[in-house]
């Protein structure tokens, strides 16, 4: 059966052979179009360099090309007769960690890439960590250059320990490893004859594999109401459709609901998707449903069920990264984006901050600038209707916006 | 659809981009569709009207109009605006180059690309949209590939994108200062083969254009370009009929043809799937240099 999507991200620095891999995933499977490996190969020879340099494809910023680094997350595309694939291409640097949060965020599953001659290093402590963070259930460690340490087994299980001895502390169900050789092509999407001892499936094999749709929540029935049609038109006068995504359950017509904050309760008469009624609606569906009542419900406010309600807290454990060029001032108010509801919101009191590389608690310096990744206790003006990030990523999850920039300075999921 | 609440890729395709589009319609005061005319602006236009069904699409079709244009697209364009009952505001270059606002490239390659820019730009400021959504696809073409659904550009209309904001989630941050603006890009996603496939899913009507039938050309630098009034001719370059179809509707004189005998949606679905040249690989604007996409996209472009 087809697996519909997969999003994922790779992570790794360039050295890691990161751009090779995401070369040869699209080269073999044919996503690498004639003029791009063209203009690759003429811009690779302008610059002096052997061959095709396939990271050209994916490094899209002048000056990302000047310098031969990865700045912002490239999202690239590709299919298999079995599943469609969307990789988010991260950069690895710690100065583009925010860049990385942010592809991370919407991924399945990520692939970190590990050069067999230097084993762990920084940055697969760093991208591992945020995986966890980000509540991403599957990763792939992809053992690379496996040709330069001579497909040596105990070399791969050397890394394959010391990897598993720092993920014991990380809440990752589902982690697989693989050996690999991306510039030649070794278990990426072919089976390798030089890992004789290997028996497990191919990079390739695995991704169109990986079971993901469990992973939505399909048990907490959640509608944040995210927009109200009313089209007060002759053929409709009456309308009056709720408009949003579903980010957990299975709502079914007939189904009794409650309008949170308001406590009210109803009955769904429809769901329809644009002009066409279907029976239910689950995640990730875009909807319109409408209710048996006239009741107050606007965006912000939450369809759930009566006997599974989420936190209506005003109090938040939160684990957030900052993402703002400016360090996080002390007591400085915001506003709280989650999910379609927008609410002020302080930081009271900063907990820790973490050393991402070691995962050591900070506790003496609590000083938060870009890219940090801190515990903070955060209280907000009004209740907002939450679930512990690890169950719902959609209603475990807020970002926070200066009231002054209206930028977007931090990332945060909640842990109840 | 099935009973283990698997969707398909394009229903997860359709479910967000419809998301997006109600983001727009609730984060902002004075949004707006661009529309070109192409296939993926009527797909947008199609996803905004089933996100806001029963009801109508709460913001107007903005089409910018270099005032060449193949005719089909419109008519096209016409008949779906009356269809939906929107608005439609046109931005027309000609106007600014009858106002010296801007200045018309002359030559054998002259197009009206480089200056739809600044009549984009006038049109969002004298309408102050606050939002303007786009069929732009990450697949099309690498400095797109790093935008975001919501893409802030400065009073300016530049893009910044090498400190583009962070975007979490699906949690899409529209506040900015006054004079300010996004671009909006629910096909982010979205491939050339997904945009056939749900074309042909969906049912969709689109400009004939798309389909093989025959046309006077000529062939330049390795393009096949409609001929017609505002083509420069070089004094070599004969015209010819060939069957032919276009894979993308830009402007009429740099939107290269490529021959083809798809004359309905599966057969241009195969003719796709198996291109080996990217679709914009047609597109003189894009062949300027390594950067052209990106330095048209930081002075405002599409």
């Amino acid at each position: 059966m087809a697996q519909g999507l997969l999003r994922f991200i790779t992570a790794g620095s360039v050295d890691d052979g990161k751009s090779t891999l995401i070369g040869r995933l699209l080269y073999d499977s044919k996503t690498i179009f004639e003029d791009q490996l063209e203009s690759i190969e003429q811009a690779s020879n302008q610059r002096g360099t052997d061959g095709a340099d396939l990271s050209l494809l994916t490094d899209g910023l002048r000056a990302e090309r000047e310098q031969g680094i990865t700045i912002d997350v490239a999202y690239r595309y590709f299919a298999t007769p079995k599943r469609k694939f969307i990789i988010a291409d991260a950069p690895g640097h710690i100065q583009y960690t925010r860049n990385m949060v942010t592809g991370a965020s919407t991924a399945d599953l990520a692939i970190i890439l590990i050069d067999a001659r230097a084993g762990l290093l920084e940055q697969t402590h760093r991208h591992s960590f945020i995986t966890h963070l980000l509540g991403i259930k599957h990763m792939v460690v992809c053992v690379n250059k496996m040709d330069l340490v001579d497909w040596d087994e105990n070399r791969y299980n050397e890394i394959v320990a010391a990897f598993q001895s720092f993920s014991s502390r990380l809440d990752i169900p589902d982690i697989r490893f693989i050996p690999i050789s991306a510039l030649q092509g070794d278990n990426v999407v072919d089976r390798s004859d030089n890992t004789s001892w290997y028996d497990g499936p191919t990079l390739l094999q695995h991704l169109e594999h990986v079971h993901v749709a469990a992973d939505r929540n399909l048990q907490d029935c959640r509608f944040p109401v995210q927009y109200v049609i009313r089209p007060q038109t002759d053929a409709h006068r009456d309308f009056r459709g709720y408009a949003g995504r579903v980010s957990g359950g299975v709502f079914k017509v007939g189904d009794e609901v409650v309008a949170l904050p308001s406590g009210l309760g109803s009955k769904v008469t429809s769901i329809a998707i644009g002009e066409t009624n279907v029976d239910m609606a689950f995640p990730p569906q875009s909807v319109v449903m409408t209710l048996a009542d006239n009741i107050d419900l606007s965006r912000g406010d939450m369809l759930v069920r009566e006997n599974n309600q989420p936190d209506s807290i005003q109090d938040l454990d939160a684990r957030i990264c900052w993402l703002g060029d400016q360090p996080m001032r002390p007591g400085a108010r915001f506003e709280l984006h989650h999910t379609s509801r927008e609410v002020k919101a302080v930081v009271k009191e900063v907990v820790y901050k973490l050393d991402i590389n070691t995962l050591h608690r900070i506790e003496d310096d609590l000083e938060i600038g870009m890219n940090d990744i801190a515990r903070v206790k955060i209280r907000t003006a009004a209740p907002i209707l939450v679930d512990d990030y690890r169950r719902n990523r959609a209603t475990g999850s807020f970002i926070l916006v200066d009231p002054g920039t209206r930028l977007t300075v931090a990332a945060g999921v909640i842990y109840t | 659809m099935s009973s283990d609440y698997n969707l398909s890729h394009l229903d997860e395709l359709e479910a967000e981009g419809m998301y997006v589009l109600r983001e727009v319609a609730a984060q902002f005061d004075r949004p707006a569709i661009l529309f070109s005319g192409g296939k993926d602006s009527i797909c947008v236009t199609h996803l905004a009207r089933k996100a806001f069904a029963p009801a109508r699409i709460p913001m107007p079709l903005v089409h910018i109009d270099t005032g060449h244009n193949f005719p089909e697209a419109i008519q096209f364009r016409d008949d779906l605006v009356e269809t939906l009952g929107v608005q439609l505001i046109v931005g027309s270059v000609q106007d600014l180059i009858d106002r010296g606002e801007v200045a018309e490239e002359t030559g054998f390659n002259a197009s009206r690309n480089k200056i739809q820019t600044p009549t984009l730009i006038s049109t969002i400021e004298a309408h102050r949209f606050d939002a303007c959504v786009g069929g732009a696809r990450r697949d099309e073409e690498k400095a797109r590939a790093k935008e975001r659904f919501f893409s802030h550009r400065d009073d300016f209309s530049q893009w910044d994108p090498k400190n583009q904001r962070p975007e979490l989630w699906d949690l899409y941050n529209g506040k900015h200062q006054p004079g300010e603006h996004f671009r909006v890009f629910p096909l982010n996603n979205w491939t050339e083969l997904d945009i056939w496939n749900y074309i042909l899913r969906e049912n969709i009507a689109i400009p004939s254009l798309y389909f093989a039938h025959q046309r006077e050309v000529i062939r330049r630098d390795g393009q096949i370009l409609a001929n017609s009034e505002y083509l420069n001719l070089r004094p070599d370059e004969k015209p010819e009929t060939v069957q032919v179809r276009f894979r993308t509707l830009g402007d009429l004189t740099i939107t290269g043809a490529v021959e083809s005998d798809a004359d309905n949606l599966e057969k241009i679905i195969s003719e796709v799937a198996a291109a080996r040249k990217t679709e914009r690989g047609g597109r003189m604007d894009d062949k300027r240099s390594q950067s052209a996409m990106e330095d048209r996209k930081k002075e405002g472009y599409f």
